[in-house]
């Protein structure tokens, strides 16, 4: 499964469930707005992408089935990146 | 659903935007194609926006580094002087440059980490964009429409995340560059005002420490040229009392 970091590009994926657990994290702590607990399981999650991932080849256009927020972005960025105008352009 | 697939369902939600409106999904190929293009010339663009700004700063960066070394070197030769206040005067204004390097060099740091995301961002669209073309081709000669659509909605969808990523990239250096184009603004200003004490100036960098400080020379100068005076204004006499004693005595 293909697994984008935004800003860093795609990875390939095998075992999904492993980050689908991180991922529940995540949001648990997107939910309470708890932005200390929010920035360490996305540090989590992204180090887990690195690791477990291979790097989609360039010239490779697949859609991703999960696309992670950059590394010390802000809890707020993400909320409007989910928003209808959201962060996100096109 | 967790937060990572929420995030890659605005991406799909955007791009079946763009699919839905083409009567003929194959439209969508050339029209999606044209945007990437416009896409990666605005990406350059940007990228020139943020190595100038960069310069800019690097630029300020040397500036003040000089400040600061001559202000160092003003406040030994003031002390050297005997003029106290002026080492004081040098030391304090050598600090404000010091701390006006250190948050410079924090956002130079910043402002090249986005450079370097957004430089990996364009290399990555540009070959994505080129394989696209290529798809783009081939899915115009599939037999079926159905196997068709199905094709053009994952390159469409795959192209628009990476545009989509991109465009943030963008945002994210665009912001950081007018941040830094704003402090140099400021900084500027600040080396205009003579605040920071501009060592580079063209006309030879006199400010008013040197200036004190010349003069402090100068005062200095003449001190010791009087005492020189006064040494051979008053020479003659001496070796006349001590002279002839010695000399006479052979």
């Amino acid at each position: 499964m293909i697994v984008r970091i935004l800003g860093e590009g795609q990875f390939d994926v095998a075992d999904i469930d492993a980050l689908n657990e991180l991922d529940t994290t995540l949001q648990a702590a997107a939910d309470v707005g708890d932005e200390p607990a929010f920035a360490a399981a996305l540090s989590g999650l992204l180090d887990a992408v690195h690791q477990i991932g291979t790097v989609v080849p360039e010239d490779q256009i697949s859609p991703s089935a999960l696309v992670l927020p950059a590394r010390g972005t802000a809890l707020s960025d993400v909320r409007t990146m989910l928003g209808d105008e959201g962060l996100i352009p096109g | 659903m967790g937060l990572g697939q929420r995030i890659a369902l605005v991406f799909k939600a955007k791009a079946s935007k763009a699919l839905d409106r083409a009567e003929d999904p194959r439209e969508v190929l050339d029209y999606s194609y044209q945007r990437q293009l416009e896409m990666l010339a605005q990406v350059r663009r940007g990228l020139a926006d943020v190595a100038t700004s960069r310069r800019r700063i690097d630029m300020q960066y040397g500036q003040l580094e000089t400040s600061s070394e001559k202000l160092r070197t003003q406040a030994a030769e003031a002390l050297q002087l005997g003029r106290e206040d002026l080492a004081r005067e040098a030391l304090s204004r050598r600090m404000t440059v010091t701390s006006q390097l250190d948050s410079l060099a924090a956002q130079r740091e910043s402002l090249r980490v986005e450079e370097d995301k957004l430089t990996l961002a364009s290399q990555r669209l540009q070959a994505k964009v080129e394989a696209f073309r290529t798809r783009k081709e081939t899915i115009k000669a599939t037999y079926t429409a159905a196997e068709a659509q199905t094709k053009i909605t994952e390159a469409v969808t795959g192209i628009s995340e990476e545009m989509g990523d991109v465009g943030m990239a963008m945002q994210r250096a665009e912001d950081k560059t007018e941040q830094m184009q704003a402090r140099a603004q400021a900084l500027d200003g600040l080396l205009e005002s003579g605040a920071l004490s501009d060592a580079t100036l063209p006309t030879g960098g006199r400010d008013d420490l040197q200036a004190a400080l010349d003069a402090a020379r100068g005062a200095g100068d003449v001190d010791a040229e009087l005492t020189a005076m006064r040494r051979e204004l008053s020479a003659p006499t001496q070796p006349k009392s001590i002279g002839p004693g010695t000399e006479q005595g052979r």
